[in-house]
């Protein structure tokens, strides 16, 4: 694209590049402005269901459509309050630094086949590193809350966190082993063809490596039953505490598309990517680059692929959040140390010996 | 630090010819790492510190991704910007009595140590920009920041540090395969660098440990008892 608008157009180099960066920017920024919107109502309507209610039913006419707009309309009137003995900056700084790191780490996620923002030679490894610094704001709004519920939240968010990134590096070794590149991009066309191709399915060591890999994203993104940083019912909010209106409501956005971020991850790591169950595209006969039209007809299936994946993982991560009762403290630091990171290891040793004995796979 | 600061004289040197984006954006991150970095020297807050280190570590990641690093680059993240956070943790439970605690330095240490630092840049600096690779990239200019020969790949760096060196010699001249010396990769460093991590992390959790029991004694336990137990 950039070379179409620089030859074509004959637009200045610096110009294409300011204006494609900020293509990028809005677009991502919208998906998760926009995404936080759909997942709010999604999660608000599937809590109430399994709870036995009906959640909201009348904002917006039907199912409650508008009822995360209206809450975003009551964040905005809302009073921005900061504690009297707070530091001042780093209050203020906070909810955007939890809110970049997210935001940085979708430069790196492909969504589709040569739709992402940034191809990076190390994707994987770019977004696993910036998505561990969205933790760095939750212990900033702690700290800087002087409040001791906050503090508390942010010392087990941390603890929570840097203990919860060993087994999910491990994880996401195995996918990375099996593709022999970082590369999100070529990790997700190796996994082009029937659903059986996906890494998932690869062999049995990997389907294990999956479900920690589900357990270590779920503690990572700070979602329950691992959710000890906001521990309502022992901490009020946790980190979060002392936050209201707009800020509060960076970091619940943050929140949300971390949840996206790591279900992305997911998708492409384990489950083929923006390659849909069954290879439609290629039994019609189409590829990427089979004209300009079906080609952008393939991309905007595989588009289509990646964002019901990703949106899956995100319902399924409510479904568990609604199902499953909060862990102590000990039990998720047990859950890491005891269970997550030995079963990571010898899935991890496993799957590099089925890849020795059968090099082509089976 | 000081290799930022050095390295920002070819940029300058360059823009008087006119100033490309990727000039720019080198002097954006550049200004910025330098003067974060002189923030957190100024600040007198731990956690402020580290947030100023966090921003500063950041921009310099940055600046790795502009010259086409983006392993060096993410490395930069992962390990500088992730380990300040550890930091951060144990500087606040190490350090923090009572919250928003203000670490007063008397102007004569601040005189001493800005005169050892200085010192410090100032030898630096000479050496850095005087190097060979430093006064040839100046007829090329900061053109030769982004401009990368290929697709750079992390594989062969990835196996020098496991111990095996599949790229070709980088650095040619100084030690060429012919005189049968057999290069070994950066396995023994990188071993250094664990072991002296795996020191300070086990430096930290007695120093963490002991102030609890101050009793118990054992002054010249050191850092391997406390790790012994």
């Amino acid at each position: 694209m950039a070379e179409y608008l620089i030859q074509t157009m004959g637009l200045p180099g610096w110009l294409t590049w300011s204006l494609l960066a900020v293509l990028s920017a809005v677009l991502i920024l919208n998906l998760m402005a926009g995404g936080a919107l759909v997942f709010i109502w999604a999660e608000r309507k599937v809590s109430a269901r399994i709870q036995d209610r009906l959640g909201p039913t009348r904002t917006g006419g039907r199912f409650g459509w508008l009822q995360s707009l209206a809450d975003g309309i009551k964040l905005l009137a809302k009073e921005d309050l900061m504690p009297e003995r707070a530091d001042k900056m780093l209050f203020r700084v906070a909810p955007y630094v939890s809110f970049c790191a997210s935001f940085a780490a979708f430069i790196g996620l492909p969504f589709a086949f040569d739709m992402v923002a940034l191809r990076l030679n190390v994707g994987v490894f770019y977004v696993v590193a910036v998505l561990g610094l969205e933790v760095f704001g939750v212990i900033l709004a702690g700290y800087a809350s002087a409040s001791k519920w906050s503090l508390f939240g942010a010392m087990r968010e941390a603890a929570q966190v840097v203990s919860y990134e060993v087994p999910l590096g491990m994880c996401i070794v195995v996918p990375v082993m099996l593709a022999g590149t970082m590369d999100l991009v070529t990790i997700a066309e190796k996994q082009s063809g029937w659903f059986t191709n996906w890494y998932l399915f690869h062999d049995p060591f990997t389907f294990v490596v999956f479900w920690v890999y589900t357990t270590c994203a779920v503690a990572s993104v700070n979602r329950a039953p691992f959710d000890l940083a906001e521990a309502e019912s022992e901490l009020v909010a946790g980190f979060h505490t002392e936050y209201s209106g707009l800020r509060w409501s960076f970091f619940y956005m943050a929140e949300y598309s971390s949840m996206f971020l790591v279900s992305g991850l997911a998708a492409i790591l384990f489950l083929g990517g923006w390659n849909g169950p069954v290879p439609i595209a290629s039994l019609l006969g189409l590829s990427e680059g089979s004209g300009e039209s079906t080609g952008a007809f393939v991309r905007l299936l595989g588009l289509a692929n990646f964002l019901g994946k990703a949106t899956l993982g995100v319902l399924f991560m409510m479904w568990i959040r609604w199902t499953l009762p909060r862990l102590r403290i000990d039990q998720v630091m047990t859950t890491c140390l005891k269970y997550c990171t030995p079963i990571a290891a010898v899935m991890f040793a496993g799957a590099m010996t089925w890849l020795w004995v059968f090099p082509g796979g089976c | 630090m000081s290799s930022s600061v050095a390295s920002l004289l070819p940029v300058l040197a360059a823009a008087e010819g006119g100033l490309n984006w990727q000039g720019f954006l080198f002097l954006l991150f550049a200004v910025l790492a330098c003067s974060l970095a002189v923030a957190v020297v100024v600040a007198d807050n731990v956690v402020r510190m580290s947030f100023y280190l966090v921003l500063s570590l950041g921009s310099t990641a940055g600046l790795f991704f502009l010259a086409g690093a983006e392993f060096v680059g993410a490395m930069q993240l992962m390990i500088y910007v992730g380990g300040t956070l550890v930091l951060l943790v144990f500087g606040v439970m190490l350090t923090a009595q009572e919250p928003f605690v203000a670490i007063k330095t008397p102007v004569r240490d601040k005189l001493l140590a800005g005169l050892v630092g200085g010192a410090l840049l100032a030898v630096l600096l000479q050496a850095a920009v005087s190097g060979p690779a430093w006064s040839g990239s100046t007829a090329e200019g900061g053109n030769a920041v982004a401009s990368s020969s290929g697709q750079p790949s992390a594989t062969p760096l990835g196996m020098a540090l496991l111990g095996v060196r599949v790229d070709g010699d980088v650095a040619s001249g100084e030690q060429s395969p012919a005189d049968g010396q057999v290069r070994s990769g950066y396995l023994l460093p990188f071993e250094i660098v664990s072991v002296h991590l795996l020191v300070v992390l086990v430096g930290a959790a007695y120093l963490a440990r002991s102030k609890r029991r101050k009793s118990s004694g054992g002054q010249g336990g050191g850092a391997s008892t406390g790790g012994m137990r």
